[in-house]
């Protein structure tokens, strides 16, 4: 596959990717006089899997950091739906639909890995405080509903075992895919992972692979992945950023990027003669 | 009648989400309650109201309530002794100024006069962590100290610049004052904490308890999955303060009676709630009555033993408790930071499987 229609179209594998959800344009970030990012623009569209790569200090975390608020950058704007977004807080762009992954586990480690997948419902809990004091009624209600959308989470993700035990007891594989559970859970429109797949071994990538895929295909959650496995990489994804100092070297399927001399260069090195 | 979740299915999820899952801590549970409504009223006699169970009863509330705060939403709070303050003189204004008020509204506004002090004093824990929250609320401890000495309007205009309750009855019967009867105190503060108890078991339990606790395990996780962490702190401020304001009016009017604000109310009772949260065990209410149980307990036992017993002077019993309680804080921090709630779970667990050894 190396066209890739302006329009909405159904890709081979049946998988339909409608049109553009998420653009980022002539996005500057600086932290004093180091500038992260430097005028990088591309977009995400909606149903595709669209990976950021480059070599380390690139600035892909640094992206994924502004898109989920965590930065505001100086230069630039996001627009979601089309719509450009003012500075926000990340709790604010969480409730916008836009859920994530962490390269080192951010998991609640105090609580059972029910409970921390039931933290990720937390945008559609509606129930206020004295509500919540007094339980019987509207907040027990609320509760078993998320529970029973939790409990769908856990059957995908194929953690039913584990689903009482205190996260700080699981192993790391594991962990991470609590964590998807637990951005999964919140429903969102663009999923954010940030290296899924790092520190895994083969068989636990499969899988992490697996579980990406089919998320895709049966929510038809729009998902944005930085990773470095090259051929995870390649495998999943419709389109890639290709990312080196800040700057964007590359932008297309894989293999028009797996093509770019600009981007082999990078990972490589520029012969000198 | 063994421990056991053996043969006790489970078929929905409110069934699965209850307190307590094994039927054998529930039948234990009903049974205290009974214990402590049926059977305890009729056998109280003063002394064991005024050593052991008031001081159980208020501390208890005052723990649960701090523990919301440190043991839940992880804001460490130097500042329990104050906000009891509050709790206690916005009752003794209420009971003054509307004497026909029910002592138990009173108790209750005061509780609610001191969750907006606490919301108050809890705006700064966005900016401010660990340590230098802990400061803060160390800050107003002397505060509000300070201020209920200097401004004469909290304490009427007293003499003695002490507060007294007048006598206040609940269905007639005298709960403050001077002719009150250990069973009624003993009630009334009994209602009161078993509410309570139950609905900071509630707030924990759901989406409230959730948030807080995200925020405690690690906070940019927390934000990033939808949790206003401003919201979140100051809720967790608001609900810790009510309880401990309810702990606060309680502790004057049913059973100090007159208070002195910095005897009363002064930073070593902020350490001692402190203490009872730390070795019953953070972020969990049993912990909570636990924590307080063992440290009204231990005074009057050493007393009793060391003084009682061995026929040791006083004041070197007193002393020694200090050292006992200080080397227990020091063994708990160091083996069991999760404090005897951790050793109740831990013992339960054991006898889940109890006797087989896997």
């Amino acid at each position: 596959m190396t066209a890739f229609p302006e329009e909405s179209f159904v890709t081979p594998d049946g998988r339909t990717i409608g049109g553009v959800m998420m653009e980022m344009r002539n996005i500057t970030l600086r932290f004093g006089g180091v500038i992260a990012i430097k005028d990088i623009s591309f977009d995400i569209r909606e149903g595709e899997i669209r990976a950021i790569i480059g070599p380390n200090g690139a600035g892909k975390s640094s992206m994924l950091n502004v898109i989920s608020g965590f930065y505001n950058p100086q230069e630039g704007d996001v627009l979601f739906h089309g719509k450009k977004r003012p500075p926000m807080r990340p709790y604010q762009v969480a409730r916008q639909g836009i859920a994530r992954t962490f390269q080192n586990i951010a998991l609640f480690d105090g609580m059972s890995v029910l409970d921390n997948i039931m933290t990720g419902r937390l945008t559609h809990m509606k129930t206020g405080l004295l509500e919540q004091a007094i339980w019987w009624g509207k907040a027990e209600r609320e509760e078993v509903a998320n529970r029973r959308k939790v409990e769908e989470i856990i059957d995908f993700l194929e953690i039913e075992h584990i689903r009482k035990t205190p996260v700080g007891r699981l192993p790391y594989g594991l962990k991470k895919r609590v964590e998807l559970a637990r951005a999964l859970a919140a429903e969102p429109k663009i999923l954010l992972l940030d290296e899924p797949m790092a520190g895994m071994n083969v068989e636990e990538k499969e899988d992490m692979c697996r579980f990406i895929l089919d998320v895709n295909d049966e929510f038809g959650t729009t998902i944005a992945l930085i990773e470095h496995d090259m051929g995870v990489v390649m495998d999943l994804s419709d389109r890639v950023v290709v990312m080196d100092y800040g700057k964007k070297i590359g932008d297309g399927t894989p293999d028009e990027v797996r093509a770019s001399k600009e981007v082999i260069d990078a990972y490589l090195g520029v012969a000198h003669d | 009648m063994f421990y056991r979740e053996a043969g006790d299915f489970k078929t929905s999820y409110v069934a699965d989400n209850q307190t307590f899952p094994i039927a054998f801590d529930r039948y234990r549970y009903y049974a205290v309650l009974a214990v402590a409504f049926l059977v305890v009223p009729f056998i109280v006699n003063d002394y064991w109201a005024n050593a052991v169970l008031l001081p159980f009863l208020i501390w208890a509330i005052a723990a649960i309530g701090l523990n919301i705060l440190t043991g839940y939403c992880g804001q460490v709070s130097l500042g329990t002794g104050g906000f009891m303050a509050v709790g206690a003189y916005a009752c003794y204004k209420f009971m003054t100024a509307f004497p026909d008020l029910n002592i138990a509204f009173c108790v209750l506004l005061g509780g609610a006069v001191t969750a907006l002090v606490g919301v108050l004093f809890g705006l700064p824990s966005l900016r401010i962590k660990g340590f230098y929250l802990a400061v803060a609320t160390l800050a107003a401890q002397f505060f509000l100290v300070w201020l209920f000495n200097r401004v004469p309007w909290f304490y009427n205009y007293s003499a003695s610049g002490q507060i007294s309750a007048p006598e206040r009855t609940v269905f007639g019967v005298p709960v403050t004052g001077p002719n009150t009867s250990a069973w009624a105190t003993y009630l009334f503060c009994l209602v009161f904490l078993v509410v309570l108890a139950w609905l900071a078991r509630n707030l924990t339990r759901g989406t409230v308890g959730r948030t807080w606790m995200s925020i405690r395990d690690m906070d940019i996780a927390a934000e990033i999955i939808g949790v206003n962490p401003l919201r979140a702190k100051l809720t967790a401020f608001a609900a810790s303060s009510f309880f401990v304001g309810i702990a606060g009016a309680l502790f004057f009017s049913v059973y100090l009676g007159a208070v002195e604000v910095g005897e009363a109310f002064g930073i070593n009772k902020s350490f001692l709630v402190l203490f009872m949260i730390i070795i019953g065990g953070l972020g969990s209410i049993f912990g909570s009555l636990a924590g307080a149980a063992f440290m009204v307990l231990l005074p009057v036992l050493l007393k009793n033993v060391l003084v009682g017993g061995f026929g040791w002077d006083t004041a070197l019993a007193a002393h020694l408790e200090l050292v006992i309680v200080g080397a227990l804080i020091i063994g708990f921090l160091i083996a069991e930071p999760h404090g005897l709630a951790r050793l109740w779970e831990l013992a339960k667990e054991k006898l889940r499987l109890w006797p087989f050894p896997h």
